[in-house]
């Protein structure tokens, strides 16, 4: 058996279990973000009372941290209201950041736990070798009111990646590149399961940005054996016991794939959809109206800090705007400890609380009819950042920095080179 | 649940977005009434003006990708869609419709086989569907159990009301 179809089989209770085979799971963590307030409702109109398990419900305030609109305000009152009436003691109210960020820093995520949320990065948490998924506001409710989920059990794949990157190439790179090669659509449904000897040197951070955009290749949940790397960041964090499963030597993948990081360039997608990726060479040059450096893919305190290392002591391009989001609390706090927000403070960036921002195009940063984005997020559906003849390039966070430096798309590696810097 | 379905079909291309089906600047709205003003606003503004309760979403591949926002499909049961057929849906996209008791089929090669405007014909539990504007059979794939037992109850709420009604009793 693979290491998910363990998790699964362990949380639906039972020995063995076979792809495509429907199961009850019990759920570890169910999250809510406030673009939910169904959740309630659908709670609400199944009958109901008292929530399955409060100690494994969170609210995130994330989306519309803090709210700008009436209609928002309500939606998170509604919530915090709910948490209080329902004794549900973990919320995280507008103060924290994107779900993501804020349930690991928060030591909520562990390798082989269930974790359900309203958001369809989840897949996030594969990093850690936990299986997390996403879902709509009733299947939430679902949790909610009986502490289990159906999922069916996934076909699994595995991307082998080997090689060493080059400056100014990061596992965003990466993620485009097989993206751009596979499609937006080829696993659907399924497990990814990433290994090879170039994630074995990433950091957490870069490991979670890969797992994250597995999303936009249909996945259902993303997984990285748990190692030293993950057992030594959770340390300080998590304080629930875990066991770590591991997928069985006879275990066979629907599919395998290789992927030599080597030769690989930095990569962008392309307006319209993030399966559309050419090497960022081939669009040095154009225009753009803004730079965006945050999310749960690209907001993290090392993407600040190769931002801080492009910009430091230089300004911002007068024909653009770099707006800077921190993807929680603590990613803030490291980031102003380090003296990076200084740094690019100086140079002309706008700091916005931490939270989703103007990722989906709701608030804080939101684009114009005509106006260009090179953003370190995860979509560029039409429309995905503000007016639907907008549009928006999807990159690394060096290359966002690049772009802010300059006014227009340009190689970050050279940049890097220039400073002499090794990337980290 | 109704069994056989027949409508007029509003025809869309690959991996249609959960952005395009219901744009993020509208998902502070929580009453079904308000949110129903905009579905498909992000692919075809005047859809909504046009489109008759009982009428037939098609789409390509990976249909309802994209955010997991359930406005999605709330707004499309809301207009009253039929069914939905595409080629292949997105994972979230196609439990959300499940649970809100909005019926999904995969049905390969649809694109090619159904032009906007088409009446198409099709029974939910058998996975017989007609193009009746082209005399065509639709190739539709059957629903598992699971799902055609959500359905056939309107939905996963119904389902699991009575699931709590039983533990309390
Ligand atoms: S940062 Fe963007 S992708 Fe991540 S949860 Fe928020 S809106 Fe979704």
């Amino acid at each position: 058996m693979h290491a998910i179809e363990k998790i699964l089989a362990r949380a639906s209770g039972q020995k063995s279990i076979s792809t495509g085979q429907i199961l009850n799971c019990r759920v570890d963590l169910a999250e809510v973000n406030d673009l939910y307030p169904q959740t309630i409702f659908s709670f609400q109109e199944m009958g109901g009372k008292k929530v399955h398990s409060p100690d494994k419900i969170t609210f995130i305030l994330d989306h519309y941290a803090p709210a700008s609109s009436i209609q928002q305000a309500e939606n998170q009152k509604l919530m915090r209201e709910f948490c209080r009436d329902q004794g549900i003691d973990l919320l995280f109210d507008v103060d924290s950041g994107v779900c993501h960020q804020v349930m690991v820093d928060n030591g909520l995520v562990y390798p082989g736990m269930i974790l359900i949320a309203t958001d369809s990065h989840t897949t996030t948490h594969g990093a850690f070798g936990a299986f997390g998924t996403g879902v709509g506001a009733t299947d939430l409710a679902v949790i909610m009111a009986t502490g289990h989920l159906w999922l069916r059990v996934p076909e699994i794949i595995r991307i082998n990646l080997s090689g060493i990157l080059q400056t100014g190439v990061y596992a965003k790179d990466v993620i485009l590149h097989i993206i751009g090669k596979l499609g937006a659509d080829y696993a659907l449904y399924k497990g990814v399961e990433f290994s090879g000897t170039t994630i074995r040197d990433w950091s957490i951070s870069e490991r979670m940005a890969l797992c994250n955009m597995t999303t936009e290749m249909g996945a259902k949940a993303a997984y990285i054996q748990p190692d030293q790397v993950t057992l030594d960041f959770l340390s300080d964090k998590v304080t629930k016991e875990f066991d770590i499963v591991e997928t069985d030597d006879d275990f066979q993948y629907a599919e395998e794939l290789f992927f030599d990081v080597s030769p690989i360039p930095p990569q962008l997608a392309v307006p319209q959809s993030v399966d559309n990726v050419l090497p960022l060479t081939e669009l040095i040059g154009t225009p753009v109206h803004q730079a965006y450096l945050g999310s749960c893919t690209g907001g993290r305190a090392e993407d600040i800090g190769v931002a801080a290392r492009i910009l430091n002591g230089k300004k911002v391009n007068p024909n653009t705007r770099l707006i800077v989001v921190p993807a929680s609390k603590q990613v803030y706090l490291d980031s102003l400890h380090q003296g990076d927000v200084e740094k690019l403070v100086k140079a002309g960036a706008t700091f916005v609380t931490p939270g989703c921002a103007a990722c989906l195009g709701t608030h804080e940063g939101i684009l114009a009819a005509g106006e260009v984005c090179i953003a370190s997020t995860n979509r560029n559906f039409p429309g995905r950042m503000g007016h639907v003849q907008s549009s928006v390039y999807l990159g690394s966070p060096a290359a966002v920095a690049a772009a802010a430096l300059t006014g227009k798309i340009t190689d970050p590696s050279e940049i890097l080179k220039l400073l002499g810097q090794e990337k980290s | 649940m109704k069994t056989i379905m027949e409508g007029k079909a509003f025809v869309f291309g690959n991996n249609l977005d959960t952005d395009q089906i219901y744009p993020g600047q509208y998902l502070e709205l929580a009453r079904t009434a308000d949110i129903k003003e905009h579905a498909m606003e992000g692919a075809d503004p005047g859809l909504v003006a046009l489109f008759q309760p009982g009428d037939i979403i098609v789409g390509g591949t990976n249909f309802g990708c994209g955010s997991s926002r359930e406005h999605a499909a709330i707004a499309l049961k809301a207009i009253g869609a039929g069914a939905i057929l595409a080629e292949s849906f997105a994972r979230i996209f196609y439990r959300n419709a499940v649970n809100l008791g909005v019926p999904v089929l995969v049905s390969p090669g649809i694109s090619n086989l159904v032009k906007q405007d088409d009446i198409l014909k099709i029974n939910i539990e058998t996975g017989e569907a007609q193009n009746l504007s082209s005399k065509k059979d639709l190739d539709v794939q059957s629903l598992s159990d699971y799902v055609l037992d959500i359905l056939r109850r309107g939905g996963i709420k119904p389902l699991v009301k009575r699931q709590l009604r039983e533990q309390q009793n």
